[in-house]
């Protein structure tokens, strides 16, 4: 029983505390932690590896990376500013992704459903046309891919029509339309957010925009002390009432480690990363991701669609047994993944200063879901976190960046992606394949 | 509403179905079925492959709507149109695939489909400690944490984990299809056990079961299905193995009667 266990469970608390934040490395912690860190292996073993891997290749590539830059550039602060920016709308579009792959699910058209929210945003801010404000142009953008999802959704749920296929027509369709909105007033297929419009500027701030430093460090505070006080207290709420809980140590080791990435990523932005004058703070795409991140998952892990979500990728007979709507949570699953696919379409835009025919949406969802894969959701459903889409896009945008850094032709940036891709597909069925066979051998 | 009842329980069961029949289309799989599935007893539903047990506990669920025929819960007249009016009466279901997510921990599938929230948001701890109560009080006491995968359990753990399921939200009928089909000596005994625990805290258990081991251990009552008719419902104690396996293979028995050994059977060990 839980009760019976957690005492032997928990080390003693002001010990391992001490050990834990002193003792930062994971075999290290171990040691500190032991049990806690048993039953981390039991659960790797049990084929939930959750973010090591992910971890370890981002690990992998900086040290990789660095090593054969020239001037150890990769790890520079303006680098790494940059790396971030290339990463954001691979993270949200994975983000976006991983709602339907946690369904079992797929959608193909996640890029163009993007790359249509980014150029009716840009379309509509134009000055010389619609003269929307670019909060009303983001709105309407973000509802048009929400609408988008929905159709897909509605013929994916109620028709019983395949994702895949439906996705990959609808991929087709919102490539022809994308064509046709950019073609659409006097930009010659071009329509830019370059000027000096305050209302354009507003869209192209979204990835270039930064925060005053001393600003960037209060917000940062802000946040570090709000999440660590709402990890603090419910742990140790459910530590006093005898639930399972993880021991005090590694509540603190979490927020410790939560705080030292801020203080490390605000350290490095705040850094003038210009040549000539200054460039410095937190980029605005830095809190709109983090947002966004929050956000879905409190959606995912807190609430109940969140938990039928999950139910559904599990089992989806056991969901319906137990009275869940599945074809109202997968359409509204269609619906988010547009949705944010919205964001990273306006992220995309902003990114590029404008929208052209360029856009490969094509190539942005393989990248998505290869993010998606990548950071540990499972193409199988049931297994996913948001935080996957956001680790694992900073592996495809760490390979893009450390690529074009060494000037590596973008045919080899291709065939690394795809070898990582393999690697972590393969590392999602091998575990998915030792859950399965592990759970058989005990029986 | 059960006041007018409650004096005589062993009169009126808490369940009683007369005259039920249902077709699929041209196909007939009920006959003019009566069963009666009183509280604090274990009734074992019996039939061969196709005698229509399945189709008769997915009715009682609500899954599948009666062609003709009565229920009558508590003696009062009642409709199971859906498995929601089936859920508000009291009645569960453990399916024999077990209806549990693997990826989802006891808590969140003994909780699913009825999560307890906190201004909108999953109230984990409350969950937490009911489920932990009613494992307890079923002394489901194996699994290490109620926090681990279903994935991870073994498949009496699994079984076990279905039935706390559908015993945690008050039912008084609890429906169980093969729950021990797949399972090895040690967990038979163990889902068993939980069995005999439902019956002792006077909930009505029907039992699917092909397994007449099972059956003579633990059933109080024995109903026997063949071929879409229930050819025989009556105490465990005056049947034998050999006036079973008749009855589920050929609808008829030359069993005796043996009304002096009703009421201290095999059932009567526990």
């Amino acid at each position: 029983m839980a009760r019976a266990e957690a005492p032997e469970a928990r080390p003693d608390p002001t010990a391992s505390a001490e050990a834990a934040i002193v003792n930062v490395p994971p075999e290290l912690v171990a040691q500190s932690l032991g049990e806690w860190f048993r039953a981390w292996m039991a659960r790797l073993r049990a084929g939930q590896s959750g973010v090591l891997p992910v971890v370890l290749g981002l690990v992998l590539i900086s040290i990789v990376f660095t090593a054969i830059s020239p001037n150890q550039l990769f790890l520079s602060a303006v680098n790494l500013v940059n790396l971030f920016q290339q990463s954001a709308v691979f993270m949200v579009l994975a983000m976006a992704e991983i709602f339907v792959l946690l369904l079992g699910e797929i959608d193909l058209s996640t890029g163009f459903t993007a790359g249509v929210g980014g150029v009716i945003a840009v379309q509509l801010v134009q000055p010389v046309t619609t003269k929307w404000p670019w909060w009303g142009a983001i709105v309407a953008a973000l509802l048009v891919c929400a609408a988008i999802g929905l159709v897909q959704g509605t013929l994916i749920t109620r028709l019983r029509l395949s994702s895949l296929i439906v996705t990959l027509a609808g991929s087709l369709i919102l490539n022809g339309a994308l064509l046709i909105l950019l073609g659409l007033g006097p930009f010659s297929g071009y329509p830019s957010l370059l000027g000096h419009n305050p209302n354009i500027l507003a869209l192209y701030k979204l990835m270039w925009g930064t925060i005053d430093p001393v600003v960037s460090w209060i917000g940062m505070a802000v946040v570090v002390i709000a999440i660590g006080s709402v990890l603090w207290l419910s742990d140790s709420r459910r530590r006093r009432s005898g639930l399972v809980a993880p021991p005090a140590s590694l509540t603190l080791l979490k927020i410790a480690l939560i705080a030292v990435v801020s203080v490390v990523v605000v350290a490095i932005c705040n850094i003038n990363r210009a040549n000539i004058g200054t460039l410095e703070g937190v980029p605005w795409v830095i809190p709109i991701v983090l947002a966004v991140l929050g956000v879905w998952m409190v959606l995912i892990q807190r609430t109940r669609f969140g938990r039928y979500v999950y139910a559904i990728g599990g089992n989806p007979e056991a969901a319906r047994r137990a009275g869940v709507n599945l074809a109202t949570i997968r359409t509204w699953c269609f619906v988010l993944c547009a949705f944010t696919a919205g964001i990273g379409g306006l992220l995309y835009a902003s990114y590029l200063g404008g929208m052209s025919n360029n856009f490969n949406g094509g190539q942005l969802v393989l990248y998505a879901i290869a993010a998606a894969v990548i950071g540990g959701t499972s193409l199988f459903g049931g297994r996913g976190k948001m935080l996957h889409g956001v680790l694992g896009g900073l592996v495809i945008g760490g390979i893009y960046n450390g690529m074009y850094l060494l000037a590596i032709d973008v045919k080899w940036q291709f065939i690394v992606t795809g070898l990582v891709l393999l690697v972590a597909v393969t590392i999602d069925a091998l575990s998915r394949r030792s859950a399965t066979s592990g759970s058989a051998a005990r029986v | 509403m059960a006041q007018a009842v409650k004096d005589s329980p062993a009169a009126e069961p808490l369940l009683k179905l007369r005259g039920i029949e249902k077709h699929f289309g041209p196909v007939q799989a009920l006959f003019n079925v009566d069963l009666d599935l009183p509280a604090g007893q274990v009734t074992a539903l019996c039939g061969d492959n196709g005698a229509g047990k399945s189709v008769l506990t997915k009715c009682i669920a609500g899954i599948y709507q009666v062609d003709h025929g009565q229920f009558f819960w508590e003696g009062r007249p009642v409709h199971i149109t859906s498995p929601r009016d089936a859920a508000h009466l009291g009645v569960e279901t453990v399916y024999q695939d077990l209806a549990l997510a693997d990826n989802l921990d006891i808590v969140q599938n003994m909780f699913l489909g009825r999560e307890r929230l906190r201004n909108g948001f999953l109230n984990e701890d409350d969950m937490e400690r009911s489920a932990s109560q009613t494992l307890a009080t079923l002394r489901v006491t194996t699994v290490r944490s109620i926090r681990q995968p279903v994935a991870s359990l073994s498949g009496g753990q699994r079984q076990s984990v279905a039935v706390a399921k559908a015993v945690m939200w008050n039912s008084k009928l609890v429906m169980l299809d093969e729950p021990t089909a797949a399972l090895g000596v040690v967990q038979t005994k163990m889902v068993l056990d939980l069995v005999r625990r439902l019956r002792d805290r006077g909930l009505a258990v029907m039992m699917i079961s092909h397994n007449l081991n099972d059956v003579f251990e633990v059933a109080d009552r024995l109903a026997i299905l063949h071929l879409g008719r229930m050819v025989a419902q009556d105490r465990t104690s005056t049947f034998d193995r050999q006036s079973v396996v008749e009855y589920m293979t050929t609808g008829a028995s030359g069993r005796p009667a043996q009304p002096g050994n009703g009421q201290k059977g095999q059932h009567g060990t526990s």
